[in-house]
């Protein structure tokens, strides 16, 4: 056996650290969609009529769609009357108003996975909403927010108190009738996170949220809503794991940015979901849609991805280049090995005129792992001097992993400026073989190449999450040599 | 220090390496010389432990323990350097930091403590001077982007920071301009040492005027044909292989 093939098979077989399952009563409605479930969860959250009609609306026209199929994935089709569609976490009273308050076996849930909220606290600053299932059940910071006027909370809660900014955004980047899952979503989400950044306020610290998938079963169905009014700038930085399950499980998010004129929002992703088992069995079916509308001018979004989890992760962080001058940026590192396939990329679609984008994708295979890079560009009549650099670069690791790109460029600007770059690359015997030569382990070397391959990736993210990000990166190709 | 005993070795299932044997004290250059393909850096991979080869007969002895059992990193650690005759491109992996991974591996295996930052850097840049590395190239990432003379700089100073026991040097010479050739000589010279073994495997005569051997040795064909000193690598110059390859063929 080759040193190559040998490591191969000792990343397959490392074992998914975070899959561990927290016993905790969950108030759960049984399987299956209909307009009763809908109309139970909307009533189990206390929401207003109009948000109840949203829901119903999106249900109705879900029923006219298909499961899409274009994507590079294969699963068996998925039984959505087999999913149940709310679970929340049984809470004392009307739930924890503080750390002291929340169920211990959930804190030490985040503590076996290395995150304890304590520590949060303590870290740089990091204001935490932290998501277990379905439901918010810790929120910190909140005080030092509210003195400069951002609003940092729950989905639900926001619907509860600023319902006119929820109302007035909420399905305008996504509208329900965009795609099958984000339409799901529209009918049928629990919980997510709301932010308002209001005009020219520099949000003093990162946000952070922490999700994790722990009923069996449920499907987990997140909406965040970010909105950046004119000059503000915020740092969000979203981080999930799941713990180990045999049946698939269904997660279909919807994430919506809105920036203003001069305003930003840099949002980071850390994406752990379990990915099933070596022979493909389990895992999480990531089907996400996530756009950002950068409508000011001079706004500007920028997405950072790393992607080391889930079975089928199916993901295009878009950006809408509204405002003139405005920039959209998308650097991600996307990792598969053992069965796990992810078709991800972005969109961006310039409409102003001067507008910029960047797309750095780097994507990483071992085992039996498919990476698909799928972006596309387009450069509209409007778009005047509009910009787009894409670099997309593969690493193979072994000989029966694949790599696939499809990039789509449409420019209908002659002034427009669209430039693609790819490159296929291979972790070589000889890379490895002079690694060891300097003494280090075969672990090391991979970790090492991988780390220097996602480099540009890396530089994007927050330090601690950097950090985080490659150690999950270093752990999520960690063998069992020595 | 090394003992090569009858060491037989086949790549897909062609023979290469035909019955070797070579001794070699502590404090002791070797030159390694042979006409292309003989199998000299083959030699050289075997005994660092790249894997692709396959061992059919003989053994290596490195302070009496079998050396073949071992894993590359193992070899490293108990002091073997190969210094490479193509060394390899790492893109993203910055240069310093592979240094001090390496060298920190090194020495958690021989059981020292790792170097702190500021240790570490004070060694960098002492050791950098010795092969006139430019600092630049320090921050770049391995040998990416490095010319030919630029990587072999690179794997001397990597050799200087890991003080190995058993340094082979493939072919470092190759490629080097006049200035470079006695920049990265005196750098080897000064790597010297009572306790530490060299085999510098080279085609030129030339680089012995730099760096002494005390046996020179010629392969071909996957055997040693001749030892001598080194008046050995002169008469080579002078005469080619060919005589050698008759003598060793009859
Ligand atoms: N991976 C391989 N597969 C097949 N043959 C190989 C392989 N590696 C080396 N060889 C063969 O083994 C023989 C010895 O090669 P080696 O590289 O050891 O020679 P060398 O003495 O170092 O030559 P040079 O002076 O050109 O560097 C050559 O015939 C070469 O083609
Ligand atoms: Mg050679």
């Amino acid at each position: 056996m080759s040193s190559q093939q040998q490591t191969v098979d000792e990343l397959i077989r490392s074992d998914y650290e975070h899959g561990f399952v927290t016993a905790i009563e969950s108030d759960t409605v049984p399987p299956g969609l209909n307009e009763s479930v809908i109309r139970t969860i909307s009533a189990k959250k206390n929401e207003p009529e109009w948000m109840l009609t949203l829901r119903l609306q999106a249900y109705q026209h879900w029923l006219t769609m298909e499961h899409p199929d274009w994507a590079h994935v294969q699963h068996p089709p998925i039984d959505f009357q087999a999913v149940s569609y709310y679970s929340a976490p049984k809470r004392k009273e009307d739930g924890p108003q503080s750390l002291d308050e929340v169920d211990p076996q959930l804190l030490d849930a985040y503590n076996k996975l290395g995150i304890p909220l304590e520590e949060q606290k303590a870290l740089a600053g990091v204001a935490v909403d932290a998501v277990f299932d379905s439901v918010s059940v810790a929120t910190t910071f909140r005080k030092n927010l509210a003195d400069v006027g951002v609003i940092f909370c729950s989905m639900s809660e926001a619907v509860q108190e600023y319902p006119e900014l929820v109302q007035k955004y909420l399905g305008t980047v996504v509208p329900y009738k965009d795609n099958f899952f984000a339409c799901l979503n529209a009918a049928v989400f629990t919980d997510g996170t709301f932010v308002y950044i209001p005009e020219g306020v520099r949000c003093p610290m990162e946000l952070s949220t922490y999700f994790r998938i722990n009923e069996a079963n449920t499907g987990q169905f997140e909406r965040t809503l970010i909105i950046a009014e004119a000059g503000s700038h915020v740092s969000y930085l979203e981080g999930c794991t799941a713990p180990m399950r045999d049946e698939n499980q269904l997660h279909a998010a919807v994430v919506e940015l809105i920036v203003m004129d001069d305003a930003k929002i840099k949002y980071s992703t850390v994406q752990n979901w379990y990915p099933g088992d070596a022979e493909g069995r389990g895992g999480i079916y990531n089907f996400v849609t996530k756009r950002g509308d950068c409508r000011g001018a001079r706004s500007h979004i920028s997405w950072t991805q790393v992607e080391t989890g889930s079975a089928i992760t199916w993901k295009y962080p878009s950006c809408i280049l509204r405002g003139d001058d405005s920039v959209g940026e998308f650097y991600s590192v996307a990792v598969t090995r053992g069965m796990q396939q992810a078709d991800t990329g972005t969109k961006m679609i310039h409409l102003g005129r001067n507008t910029r984008s960047t797309i750095v994708s780097k994507g990483i295979s071992a085992g039996r792992g498919q990476n698909t890079y799928r972006g596309l560009v387009r450069m509209t009549p409007r778009a005047e001097n509009a910009r787009n650099h894409s670099q997309c670069d593969s690493l193979l690791i072994g000989d029966r992993c694949g790599a696939h790109t499809f990039p789509y460029i449409e420019v209908r600007n002659p002034t427009a400026k669209v430039e693609h770059e790819a490159t296929t690359s291979k972790i070589g015997d000889d890379q490895l073989f002079y690694c060891r030569q300097r003494g280090l382990s075969e672990e090391d070397a991979v970790s090492m190449i991988v780390n220097g391959f996602c480099k540009e990736v890396f530089n994007e993210l927050p330090m601690e999450f950097a950090v985080e990000a490659q150690k999950l990166l270093n752990l999520t190709l960690e063998g069992a040599v020595g | 220090m090394l003992s090569i005993k009858n060491l037989h070795v086949s790549i897909e299932d062609k023979a290469i390496l035909k019955g070797l044997n070579l001794e070699i004290a502590a404090g002791e250059v070797h030159a390694v010389m042979g006409p292309n393909g003989s199998g000299k850096s083959t030699l050289s991979h075997v005994l660092a432990g790249r894997e692709g080869y396959e061992i059919t007969d003989g053994e290596v002895l490195f302070n009496g323990e079998d050396l073949l059992s071992l894993e590359p990193e193992q070899r490293a650690r108990l002091g073997i350097f190969l210094g490479m005759q193509y060394p390899v491109e790492l893109p993203g992996v910055n240069n310093m930091t592979f240094m001090r991974e390496s060298l920190n591996a090194v020495r958690r295996g021989r059981g020292e403590a790792e170097l702190d930052a500021v240790a570490f850097m004070k060694r960098v840049r002492e050791k950098a001077k010795l092969v006139e590395l430019d600092d630049r190239l320090l921050k770049r990432s391995v040998n990416a982007g490095f010319s030919g003379g630029e990587k072999k700089r690179n794997e001397i100073l990597q050799m200087a920071m890991l003080e190995p026991q058993l340094a082979i040097l493939d072919e470092t010479d190759s490629g080097l301009d006049i200035d470079a050739l006695r920049v990265i000589s005196g750098g080897v010279n000064a790597l010297r040492s009572p306790d530490r073994s060299i085999i510098l495997i080279t085609h030129y005569q030339r680089l012995l005027d730099y760096i002494q051997p005390d046996f020179v040795h010629v392969l071909v064909d996957g055997r040693i044909v001749r030892s001598g000193d080194k008046q050995l690598a002169l008469e080579l110059e002078k005469k080619g292989y060919g005589w050698i390859e008759e003598e060793a063929a009859a």
